[in-house]
């Protein structure tokens, strides 16, 4: 994005007090951390509205100065506390160097309107920082459990020897748990035996009816739609209680059986709902084409159809497969001991004795969901793009 | 071709029909087609899930475990006055001891008391201790039977009295082990006529012994019941010249001797069980209970019972549910609340922001979304805990003192963050793409013609982005209501929900027709909202994630 705003630098009345306000803010954690918030502001403020003086006005070498901050605050959080602080300090340094010369070179404005008033930049500077704040927040529970879970000790929070970046504090014992343990080990074959076969289902049934709902004359759409759609509207706890008691009297629960047939019924909303989004765009002359030069039903569906809708039924597929995956209140009623799933397991972990090899159980179901949302995410464009729907 | 293009008559296809016709049938055949390929998931979907909550339903209203427990009870005590003050007669005391005699020993009597309890708290024991103890007022029969004449101690002889001859030939060859199954009790003809009770009675302890229990009959002595029955049957006098088969001696001798028998008061006996038996309000809530459906578990689902007068309240004490609906109401409306607090602002940056930038900051969005909720609720779990990262990190910066640590779990806050948490990006999806299609144009246009930053924003972009959040709050407050995992893990006993309840009526206390009353509840709460939702959005236009 071009710049909006000329730039031109500040005065120093300006930048200075607003680097010492920052620097005071910095102080005041700093300070409270270690005893004293009153010290902290007043040393934070001085430090850094100095340091902003000094290497604008009188180094003013931009990259070398930012750099020097950086080395600076961390040898003396070295100083003060270790290593942990040393990160700490060198994270601050480049933040305020690269503060301090954003509001020195006037850059705060370059990408705002020519028009706005100073308050309007504020706010808009502001406002972008209660966002980032918001992101953070759907973000943390993740980042602060991987760390979490290479804990050297069964605690549940940061040892000091982790804050010291002492490699003593983190260990792979609670991986090795998972991967020992024969509990977890049993729930994960459950997992992995389970979720395929329900995904295959919801994917064999849902493709099916999807083309049929995408046909120009559906009797009673809106009906069988609705129908189709329920399983993900009623909540969890009312569907599991209803086949609890139905499975009961059909000798389906506490089986196999039972478990890929629930979860089955689970998924199939998301793979009727993304692949009729992928047949909204099907060019219906492509099968009368393909009619034309004298091609069955049959090979028209597998050698045109299919492959124009194939990303759609792939990322239908991998939502019915993470929603068998993760589901839990179904399988706790549906299925007995014999069925116990990964989330299940952690769902006891989480209830009764918590351990930590939850945190890594945790760590590997991200790491899974990582992959599977790029897979989805790859797919959803090459489907756009197949039906020209995006350039490129 | 020619009488296609005739213009007098009707259009003709190829093939002669007129056109209207196969075009009729063309559709027809598209529309067989389109059915024929949904059909299968039709079918699969209805059976696997609509039929399991058709079954929840029927559950909330199903109540045959009195009549089906105590048919002579319920029966007799269809003509009992309720409000008359007085108890039941002892002809409903008479066929209370056969019934419970008769589940104790199919071992029915507990769930029956179980079930009654729900109603009126104390029903469990008062069942399980009669199940106990009726056995008592049989054997004042059994015994003055016996010592009148060893005849009557046996199995042997009492199966020569009541089976016929073919049976008992039968019976005393089969022997017990092999794979063939013993022969099946078969009533001597006869006897039927003189001793109608004794023989109605003695078929079902056959029957509970060969099916039931799967023991050998030939070596069961006769329950008690059976003694009674045959001395209501002796005291009526009946005509015994006319059989002379097994035992026609003993018969006659106890006939005589019956009048002499010292005899049961059955109100008096039930009364030196327990004195409950003699308290209107058990026999009011037998009565009560007796048909076969209920609305007892809805007027329970929502703090009301039955009363011989009707439905009523119960007592203040008792009332849980209807708080605990208002509850998961109230909380599901502040996660709403806080999740359109906390997604707008997301969604806006993310809607105004260039496509690239706002790409990558979706992925922030996206990645909770995609990562199973068990992590999210354990991560919670774990950085709300007393001793867990976000009060290390309070405590580290002196906002908290160490000793008044926060109590972030186990109670509504606990729900409420991590639900938000969970939920938001339902709220900012739906948020985002209906922002997106807003044009950035109409508020430079308003701002241009002199309006405030506020007033550009309330008048001119709010308004449009109205759906978004209307659509993205039922969808939260919908997903809120039914939740149930992480209210029970990080809600303790102030932040659960009603489908915590449902759930422990399922698995802990067993009241099935209490969990699906509620769930039929929470159910219609939530397709209303489900309609409504359908009636804003249209189901048609859920996204997900793109």
């Amino acid at each position: 994005m071009s710049t909006l705003t000329p730039v031109s630098r500040t005065p120093v009345s300006f930048y200075v007090p607003v680097v010492a306000l920052a620097g005071a803010l910095a102080g005041l954690l700093i300070g409270a951390a270690q005893g004293s918030s009153l010290l902290g502001i007043v040393a934070g403020a001085l430090l850094m509205s100095g340091c902003a003086f000094a290497i604008t006005q009188l180094i003013e070498a931009e990259r070398s100065s930012r750099w020097g901050l950086t080395a600076l605050l961390a040898v003396g959080g070295l100083v003060l506390g270790g290593l942990a602080a040393a990160l700490i300090g060198a994270v601050f340094g480049w933040v305020f160097g690269w503060f301090i010369f954003w509001l020195f070179e006037g850059r705060y404005r370059a990408y705002v309107p020519l028009y706005l008033t100073p308050g309007q930049v504020l706010w808009h500077h502001s406002f972008r920082v209660i966002c980032g704040a918001i992101l953070v927040f759907l973000i943390t529970p993740i980042l602060v459990v991987m760390p979490l879970s290479f804990n050297a000790q069964d605690f549940f929070t940061f040892t000091p020897e982790m804050l010291r970046f002492d490699p003593a504090g983190y260990s792979l014992k609670h991986y090795e748990d998972f991967f020992t343990n024969s509990d977890w080990q049993g729930a994960l074959a459950n997992s992995v035996k389970i979720a395929p076969a329900a995904t295959f289902l919801s994917v064999a049934f849902g493709t099916l009816a999807a083309i049929g709902l995408s046909q120009a004359h559906v009797p009673f759409r809106r009906a069988i739609m609705a129908i189709l759609i329920s399983p993900m509207i009623v909540p969890l706890i009312i569907s599991a209680a209803g086949m609890y008691f139905f499975y009961s009297r059909i000798g389906l629960q506490g089986t196999y059986t039972g478990v890929v047939l629930a979860h089955a019924a689970l998924g199939i909303p998301f793979v009727i709902i993304t692949v009729t989004a992928t047949l909204v765009g099907f060019d219906n002359s492509l099968t009368r084409a393909a009619a034309n030069m004298g091609a069955g039903p049959v090979t028209t569906f597998f050698r045109v159809q299919m492959p124009l809708i194939l990303p759609g039924v792939i990322s239908g597929g991998l939502f019915a497969f993470i929603t068998s995956f993760d589901e839990v209140v179904v399988v706790l009623f549906v299925g007995s001991a014999g069925q116990k799933t990964l989330p299940w397991q952690m769902f006891t972990g989480l209830r009764e004795q918590i351990s930590p090899t939850i945190l890594a159980v945790a760590t590997i179901l991200v790491i899974i969901s990582v992959a599977l949302l790029t897979v989805v995410e790859l797919l959803r464009r090459r489907s756009e793009r197949l039906r020209g729907m995006s350039p490129g | 071709m020619t009488r296609a293009s005739d213009p007098t008559g009707p259009m003709m296809a190829a093939d002669g029909t007129p056109l209207k016709t196969s075009l009729n049938r063309a559709l027809r055949r598209q529309k067989l087609r389109a059915l024929a390929l949904i059909a299968p998931l039709l079918i699969f979907i209805l059976v696997t899930f609509i039929a399991p909550i058709a079954d929840m339903l029927f559950r909330s209203v199903e109540n045959q475990i009195v009549s089906d427990t105590l048919p002579r009870t319920t029966e007799q005590l269809a003509e009992w006055d309720g409000d008359s003050g007085e108890i039941p007669a002892p002809e409903v005391f008479k066929a209370l001891y056969t019934d419970i005699f008769i589940a104790q020993e199919r071992k029915l009597h507990t769930r029956l008391g179980s079930r009654l309890n729900y109603e009126l708290t104390g029903v469990s024991s008062l069942f399980r201790k009669s199940g106990r103890r009726v056995e008592d007022m049989g054997e004042v029969y059994q015994d003055q039977f016996e010592d009148l004449n060893d005849f009557w101690k046996d199995a042997e002889t009492w199966n020569a009295l009541m089976g016929s001859d073919a049976w008992l030939a039968a019976q005393t060859k089969w022997d017990g082990k092999s794979d063939v199954p013993q022969p099946q009790f078969e009533l001597r003809e006869e006897i039927a006529g003189v001793l109608p009770q004794t023989a109605a009675t003695f078929e079902i302890f056959a029957d509970f012994v060969q099916n039931e229990d799967d023991d050998n009959l030939a070596k069961e002595d006769p329950w008690a019941l059976v003694y009674s029955a045959l001395y209501d049957d002796l005291i009526a006098e009946p005509d015994l010249s006319g059989y002379a088969g097994p035992g026609s001696a003993e018969l006659l001798e106890a006939m005589a001797a019956a009048s002499t028998f010292e005899t049961v008061d059955y109100p008096a006996a039930f009364e030196k069980i327990d004195k409950d038996w003699h308290d209107i309000e058990v026999w009011q809530t037998i009565q009560t209970y007796s048909p076969d459906f209920t609305s007892g578990y809805f007027l329970n689902a929502v703090d009301m019972k039955k009363s011989p007068d009707g439905a009523e309240m119960r007592p203040e004490n008792e009332q849980i549910y209807i708080k605990l609906f208002v509850r998961t109401l109230i909380m599901s409306l502040v996660i709403t609340g806080s999740c359109i607090l906390l997604g707008y602002p997301v969604a806006w940056l993310l809607a105004n922001l260039p496509a690239r930038t706002a790409n990558l900051l979706m992925i922030l969005v996206l990645l909770p979304f995609w990562t199973s909720l068990l992590v999210r609720t354990s991560a919670w779990k774990v950085m709300l805990q007393q001793q867990g990262v976000v009060n290390d990190t309070l405590v580290w910066l002196g906002l908290v003192a160490d000793d008044s640590r926060l109590a972030l779990i186990n109670n509504q806050t606990g729900t409420i963050i991590a639900m938000t948490h969970i939920l938001l990006p339902f709220m900012i999806l739906p948020l985002y793409s209906v922002m997106k299609t807003i044009p950035p144009s109409y508020l430079r246009a308003a701002k241009s013609l002199g309006a405030t930053n506020w007033t550009a924003f309330w008048r001119v972009y709010f308004p449009q982005s109205v759906p978004g959040i209307g659509a993205g709050s039922i969808l939260v407050f919908i997903l809120a209501i039914g939740y149930y995992i992480t209210p029970e893990l990080v809600g303790g006993t102030t932040g659960t929900f009603i489908s915590n309840r449902i759930a422990y009526h399922i698995s802990s206390s067993l009241n099935w027709g209490l969990a699906a009353a509620l769930g039929a509840i929470l159910l219609a709460l939530v397709l209303g909202l489900y309609w409504a939702y359908d009636k804003i959005v249209g189901i048609d236009n859920v996204k997900l994630g793109g």
